[in-house]
């Protein structure tokens, strides 16, 4: 199933979630929709799922307008961020649920319904645990039983909305590892949301990355990591080191440091550089080191300038012993945004 | 020093006693108010219901047997647990509309009518009583539309419900409207994502979510009816056989000194109720059994 958003607005009282947002989702695509909070990105889910509706623009399942279709018309599957389950139902009566409200012939039987809830257990590991209560289940498993629910009704499209987000990291990083089996193994087309930068580089094919209700850039998440297209997504995407300065003669500088900013014009600018991309450099500007400590294979350092502006820089564990003291560093590639 | 004084060392704290009848907890106040739960409980509640079954059996057991089931005391109690019974069913079914309206939309007036439906836990029940008497008789504002339809409304076993039912509707509304609060709309949004219909997402999601904080309403609207006398005197009619409620019939054998057989009369609706409210309970419990 494609997905196309054409300009769709959206306004909460005088406050707009979403402004004149276009967006192509490919089938079987699995994408994020990543943004701070308030940036808009759950009403763009919710507008897809039919849980809110547009005041302008549309959406189209397959070239078929479905802006004011109802959620129940349009067969999305939805995973909430607190996974709402029918607490009064089991588990299995749960994943179920969705079959069972069918009508007439669309309605499979019962043993069907059965075999299909243990074939959705089974596919989110839960097996055995169908005669459960949710209270019963942990948060990882109970937000399991929601993916499953939303799964038995064979969705055209799934959405979920910070499907980790009530999770600890532990078990969310093994239930986003188990997202994405899930969707290779179904084709299914998803949309996930999140704020969590990480979460959305290592699940999704693309990226899609809002603010203020606009959609700041879209792409895989090596576009969007390694070229950032504003600077809200340079910051936003990835560590960064910002730096407020002035362009001049294709020169960013911003007190002691100095960068290449060929093609943009002169004035107030923001450069974004990554803790990798500062090296050791003899010609480069001075700095001393406060603090050095471990992050896996690398080593984190912090770093001051004379001029007091403060630095994040990432080096690996063989060359961290040459960052002590007084150090001069120049930064190996940069993004540089006119203000 | 000496050695043996070295040894001894500090004086080690005496070996905590175990508390007397309660878990080690850092929830403190179990003392004070477990004290005080049974000392008001046994003032209140249970030496009076204790001295009820005392005076009861002043009587041989075949007399009492005898007063218990004579005719009038089983018309007496059928009416009395009959007309609580369908009181509380029709302030279920009412009651959950009113907290749904109170909970789900905002309107103008509503804090009026939240404040009316608390009327009937402040009103002198006589006071309802003669207002639903003088309204349902015959020829009362509202009974003179009923009379022509073939309906009494007072002075009947109806009457007794109405004044039931009036009695009882906060209890209900008043249980459910936290629960109904505090259910969580994705919920409702999960089922409509599903494909549920409106119908389907509030009979098969909304209301069994409901459940137990329903029966918990119906049970103290009952229990609340069962006990009621001062508003339902006033339109019940009070006919022996046919509109006497059981409290009634109690004041009646009170006003001859009979004292043992109204003693008798309220062993019974004691026993029955208490046996009603402990099988509700553990209905309660069941309904529960997701939590």
């Amino acid at each position: 199933m494609t997905i196309s958003i054409r300009s769709v607005e959206k306004t909460f009282g005088r406050y707009p979630a979403l402004n004149k947002v276009d967006l192509e989702i490919a089938d079987g695509e699995l994408l994020a929709l990543l943004g701070p909070s308030g940036s808009g990105k759950t009403t763009l889910l919710r507008a897809i799922a039919g849980l809110e509706f547009p005041d302008a623009g549309q959406v189209l399942f397959d070239g078929v307008d479905v802006t004011f279709a109802s959620a129940a018309d349009r067969r999305v599957g939805f995973v909430f961020q607190q996974y709402a389950l029918f607490k009064h139902m089991t588990v299995a009566k749960n994943i179920a649920f969705g079959l069972d409200v069918r009508k007439g012939k669309d309605k499979p039987d019962k043993a069907e319904i059965a075999r299909r809830v243990e074939e959705l257990l089974k596919l989110v590991e839960l097996e055995g645990l169908g005669k459960r209560y949710p209270s019963q289940l942990s948060g990882g498993q109970r937000q399991r039983v929601a993916l499953s629910r939303a799964l038995a009704v064979q969705p055209s499209v799934l959405l979920l909305d910070e499907p980790f987000g009530a999770l600890d990291a532990t078990v969310r990083k093994s239930l986003r590892r188990e997202l994405r089996r899930v969707h290779d193994a179904t084709g299914v087309t998803t949309i996930f949301v999140t704020h969590d930068q990480e979460e959305a580089l290592e699940l999704a094919d693309r990226v899609a990355i809002l603010n203020n209700g606009r959609i700041e850039q879209i792409g895989t998440p090596d576009q969007v990591h390694d070229q950032p297209s504003t600077a809200f997504v340079c910051g936003f995407v990835g560590e960064a080191n910002r730096f407020e300065g002035q362009v001049s003669n294709g020169r960013f500088s911003a007190g002691v440091l100095g960068l290449p900013a060929t093609g943009l014009r002169d004035g107030a600018a923001t450069a974004y550089v990554r803790p990798h991309d500062f090296a050791l450099d003899d010609s480069g500007f001075e700095a001393r080191v406060e603090r050095a400590h471990v992050q896996g294979p690398l080593t984190t350092v912090n770093a001051v300038t004379p001029d007091g502006r403060r630095l994040e820089i990432s080096a690996s564990r063989a060359e961290a012993a040459r960052f002590a003291g007084t150090i001069r560093i120049a930064a190996r590639k940069a993004h540089v945004y006119a203000a | 020093m000496t050695t043996a004084d070295a040894a001894s060392g500090p004086a080690a704290p005496p070996p905590a006693r175990r508390p007397f009848l309660r878990r080690r907890s850092a929830i403190p106040g179990f003392g004070l108010t477990m004290g005080v739960t049974l000392s008001v409980l046994s003032l209140i509640v249970l030496i009076p219901l204790a001295a009820v079954v005392l005076k009861a059996a002043h009587q041989s057991p075949a007399e009492f047997w005898a007063v218990a089931t004579s005719r009038r005391a089983m018309a007496a109690y059928r009416l009395t647990f009959g007309a609580a019974f369908v009181a509380a069913a029709i302030n279920s079914v009412f009651g959950v509309l009113t907290a749904w309206a109170l909970v789900r939309y905002d309107f103008p007036g509503k804090t009026i009518v939240n404040a009316l439906v608390d009327l009937p836990f402040a009103l002198p029940t006589a006071v309802a009583g003669i207002a639903l008497a003088t309204l349902y008789a015959p020829t009362g504002w509202v009974g003179q539309f009923l009379t022509p339809l073939g309906i009494k409304a007072a002075y009947n076993p109806v009457g007794v419900t109405i004044a039931l039912t009036f009695i009882g509707l906060p209890f209900v509304v008043r249980a459910i409207e936290p629960v109904l609060r505090d259910a969580a709309e994705d919920v409702e949004e999960a089922a409509a994502s599903l494909g549920a219909t409106r119908l389907d997402t509030i009979l098969r999601i909304v209301l069994p979510a409901l459940a137990p904080a329903w029966l918990t309403g119906f049970a103290m609207a009952f229990a609340r009816g069962v006990g009621e006398y001062g508003s339902v005197i006033f339109i019940a009619g009070n006919m022996p056989y046919k509109s006497e409620i059981a409290p009634l019939l109690i004041i009646i054998q009170l006003e001859q000194f009979e004292y043992a057989r109204a003693a008798t009369i309220a062993v019974v609706m004691l026993t029955v109720s208490f046996t009603m409210l402990l099988i509700i309970n553990a209905v309660q419990a069941w309904a529960r059994r997701f939590d």
